[in-house]
């Protein structure tokens, strides 16, 4: 610290970022990007997937340290060069994914974060303080309970209360409310909102939910391919306006019209029954029907038991008991079966789990049909121009930015990956449909492209079966929506009727 | 936080066409020759070290190991008749690596290929040699196959780790070796050392015309050549890297996993079966414990520097039959012990194991992205 510098201001905390570069190799993630976050205020940074949104913040929490640019704290430049840095100014983040230990207790956890944990800690000391300090807050969470027993819900706010344990007065917050109930997002924003009123504390929201962003921030910054892309109050914008700065110019695949009549059903599972990997029950006694024509939506806050459904009807997990059928006939994800019955699995993470990373974009296409004329010659001959002749077609069609159709598929971005995986799956005819999180993690292109191949496939007379934790998305395309809950189907509505709150009420296992 | 990693791919997805240059295309080539290269070069250096510790000059030593390995036709047709057995016991760790799976036990099916091979043989002596080696190379192979198939079972249906099973597989094979060597099928005129019978003169495997080297080098490299057909060419092995790639993807599209590695391991074990049938009628002439002589436990080292690719393990495999050709020499000239040869190749293994982690680290080698 120089020698008669005055301290940083007390109170709330300003952040400014100024013409931010940030370059990996030749590719500029961030190219002089300008952000000001004004003290006392609730900022919502918007953009697409890979806009640069994580990149800015992780600048100027010191994860990165930016090519070119600034940070300015409290009106002052500050070098940081690590988080620790920046935490000691006060500047704290809270992660889309959970850093707490889910054995310890809420306690323990709060104290555990503190970069002074004494060598022995006096719990009844600390206790009495961390009393004290949550009287103080407008968050009340079971301190003596374990991180495991408690909701989604109650561990963000925990995480929200480490940060401010910690004495942080300018918050980062990176999609928090992804893992939340629309509810428990309501009460959690509803609360940071009346801090930043009340008690003088900045936040920095990344989101790309609109509702959010018009009910709680003030400001708004917009990104676009590492770019600003415009910034402004929010009550001076309107969400269409604020979409088209996060797009561009770039065209979007429209949604075809909900047609056709719903016929019989497809895909039916009765009573099913599996484990998760510790070999805990994930789904109990599941049953359902979906019918031709008809998307089935199946909504749940990650983690009841809907990857391991998916899984099931994947192949990748063996059910313990009960029994599908795929048009009457009893189905075991055989290749045979998916054939004969025409389905198709767009599975979420695609990378991870229906793609070989290492193999070329061509043959990651050719998953299905390569052990057929006139991939394969004769039955069992690899026809090496079929594959490339097949792909180069698909990746026209489905708009696949690859390099070439030899290129490893590992190399593409996740938007082209699941591009591939949709030219794999819906090139065909298509009978049954299963899809989870279709749209996970991708650019709003890629989200209306698979959005409109599933309604036109369901328009052709497949039977859909959509399962999300956007609840957006499944209202947008269902037709009926069903709410999963520790294993369970344990709420059904026609989409079109559905009651939000209802909804999010069973989300939450009330 | 993880959505932001996808970048500086998609810079590289979209990125004008340009030419993309030599290193860009070949550099993943020229890493899997550079790297195992180097792994061999610095194991090298580490065994003259070794070497000189006991007073000998290593320039000495890698002389000697030329001239042994490749110096004059004798040595090399030494180095081809140690690398027959190398090939087929490579392949039987480098096709189930294929599928993701390490298998290591590539000798018990040897012995286990020789004992059947024997014993087919030494109830055939009716009929015209022929004959004989055609149902002895058969009895091998689907003896061996059976044996690595107990390990793919083990795996794919009741979760045993295959590494762990048939390396323990082999100790279970020697000992059914020795149970029978010993007892059942002992001639009693083998009195210092049990062996079985002779397979009888006509039934040996002869050599390559104009050579000293057995036929079982020609076997080698015609089911090394099958083997990469059969893994990059045809339907079978597209499905199987596909499920060696990535066993969830396989299972999604309804790839029969289980199939798919019992077949694999039947072939990896049927190639190191037929090693023990070449041992047993182009060397020994029967069975008996000096099979166990660490060709299946070579060969694991032979995969491993050819990156399980099929045909790589020939040159491999040659190498490192030169290096045990080389041993003899070694002893006789420098007065080494005659484990020195294995010294080296446990270096080797060393080596080529840490290296592992240089892949795509090498920065000259990415081109530009």
């Amino acid at each position: 610290m120089i020698i008669g510098e005055i301290p940083l201001p007390s109170g709330a905390l300003g952040v400014d970022a100024i013409a931010m570069t940030m370059r990996f190799g030749e590719f500029v993630a961030l190219d002089n990007v300008e952000l000001k976050v004004r003290p006392g205020s609730f900022h919502a940074l918007l953009g697409e997937n890979g806009a640069g949104k994580s990149t800015l913040v992780k600048c100027i929490m010191g994860y990165y340290h930016p090519t070119e640019g600034d940070v300015l704290v409290g009106g002052r430049e500050q070098a940081i060069a690590n988080p620790k840095d920046a935490h000691a100014l006060g500047l704290g983040m809270v992660y889309q994914h959970f850093t707490l230990v889910p054995a310890m207790t809420v306690a323990e956890n709060l104290v555990l974060a503190r970069d002074d944990v004494p060598a022995v800690v006096n719990w009844a000391k600390e206790k009495q303080e961390l009393e004290a300090f949550l009287a103080r807050m407008p968050f009340k969470v079971p301190l003596n309970s374990r991180v495991s027993d408690i909701s989604a819900g109650e561990r963000q706010k925990c995480e929200i209360l480490k940060q401010l344990y910690l004495k942080r007065r300018f918050l980062i917050l990176d999609e928090p409310t992804s893992v939340l109930t629309p509810g428990e997002a309501d009460e959690v924003l509803g609360m940071l909102r009346a801090m930043v009123v009340n008690d003088g504390l900045t936040i920095l929201m990344i989101t790309h939910k609109f509702r959010e962003v018009m009910a709680f921030a003030d400001e708004v910054t917009i990104l676009r391919r590492g770019k600003l892309a415009g910034h402004g109050n929010v009550a001076d914008l309107t969400p269409d306006s604020m979409a088209r700065m996060m797009i561009g110019a770039e065209e979007l695949t429209l949604q075809p019209a909900r047609v056709g009549e719903v016929g019989d059903v497809r895909l039916a599972l009765s009573k099913i029954n599996a484990l998760d990997d510790a070999g805990a029950i994930a789904v109990h006694d599941v049953s359902l029907a979906v019918r031709g024509g008809e998307i089935v939506g199946i909504a749940g806050v990650s983690g009841n038991g809907q990857r391991q459904l998916v899984e099931v009807l994947a192949g990748q997990r063996e059910a313990e008991s009960g029994e599908i059928r795929v048009i009457g006939d009893v189905y075991h994800a055989s290749r045979e079966e998916m054939r004969r019955h025409k389905m198709s699995l767009l599975p979420e993470e695609p990378l991870k789990n229906a793609c070989v990373g290492g193999m070329s974009v061509a043959d990651n296409i050719a998953f299905r049909e390569f052990d057929r004329e006139p991939f394969a010659s004769g039955g069992w001959w690899l026809n090496r121009a079929a594959f490339r002749t097949d792909a180069e077609k698909k990746i026209g069609l489905y708009k696949i930015k690859t390099r070439t159709p030899d290129t490893p598929i590992s190399a593409l971005s996740g938007g082209n990956v699941q591009r591939a995986v949709l030219a794999r799956e819906l090139g065909g005819e298509v009978e049954v449909l299963i899809a989870a999180n279709p749209c996970f993690g991708l650019d709003f292109a890629a989200v209306a492209q698979i959005h409109a191949e599933i309604m036109a496939a369901r328009n052709r007379g497949a039977a859909v079966l959509l399962v999300s934790e956007d609840l957006d998305e499944l209202l947008e395309l269902s037709d009926r929506l069903l709410v999963m809950f520790h294993g369970q189907l344990v709420y059904e509505a026609r989409a079109s009727e559905a009651d939000l709150t209802e909804i999010g009420r069973h989300m939450a296992g009330h | 936080m993880t959505s932001e990693v996808a970048d500086p791919a998609e810079a590289v997805a979209i990125s004008p066409a340009a030419d993309p240059g030599f290193l860009q295309r070949h550099g993943g080539t020229i890493e899997y020759i550079l790297i195992p290269g180097a792994a061999l070069v610095g194991a090298l250096g580490v065994f003259g070290v070794f070497v000189a510790l006991f007073g000998k000059n290593p320039l000495d030593l890698y002389f000697y190991m030329y001239q042994g390995a490749f110096g004059t036709w004798f040595s090399w047709q030494n180095t081809l008749t140690r690398a027959a057995p190398l090939i087929l016991t490579a392949l039987c760790t480098a096709l189930p690596a294929q599928l993701g799976m390490v298998i290591i036990g590539g000798e018990g099916a040897l012995l286990i290929g020789a004992l059947a091979s024997t014993s087919i043989a030494l109830t055939m002596q009716w009929a015209p040699p022929l004959a004989v080696q055609l149902a002895m190379a058969a009895a091998g192979m689907v003896a061996g196959g059976l044996w690595i198939m107990l390990s793919g079972g083990l795996r794919q249906y009741r979760g045993v780790n295959e590494t762990i099973s048939s390396l323990l597989l082999v100790y279970i094979a020697l000992a059914i070796l020795n149970h029978l060597v010993e007892g059942l099928m002992r001639d009693p005129t083998s009195l210092n050392k049990p062996s079985t019978r002779e397979i009888g003169a006509a039934n040996m495997l002869g050599s390559i015309p104009g050579t000293d080297v057995h036929w079982g080098l020609v076997f080698g490299i015609i089911a090394a050549v099958a083997s990469y057909i059969l893994i990059y060419h045809t339907v079978f092995g597209f499905a199987a890297r596909v499920a060696g790639g990535n066993i969830r993807a396989a299972k999604i599209v309804g790839l029969g996993v289980g199939k798919l590695i019992m077949t694999v391991c039947f072939l990896a074990g049927a190639s190191a079966g037929l090693a023990g049938m070449v041992e047993v009628a182009a060397v020994q002439g029967r069975t008996n414990a000096n099979l166990a002589a660490g060709y299946g436990f070579t060969g694991i080292l032979v995969a491993f520097l050819a990156r399980q690719n099929p045909l790589a393990v020939i040159p491999v495999a040659i190498l490192l039959g030169g290096i045990s050709a080389s041993g003899g020499l070694l002893q006789r000239r420098l007065g080494l012990p005659d484990a020195s040869v294995q010294v080296l190749q446990g270096i080797i293994f060393v080596f080529v194991l840490a290296s592992d982690a240089l892949y795509g680290r090498i920065g000259f080698l990415k081109g530009k992205s």
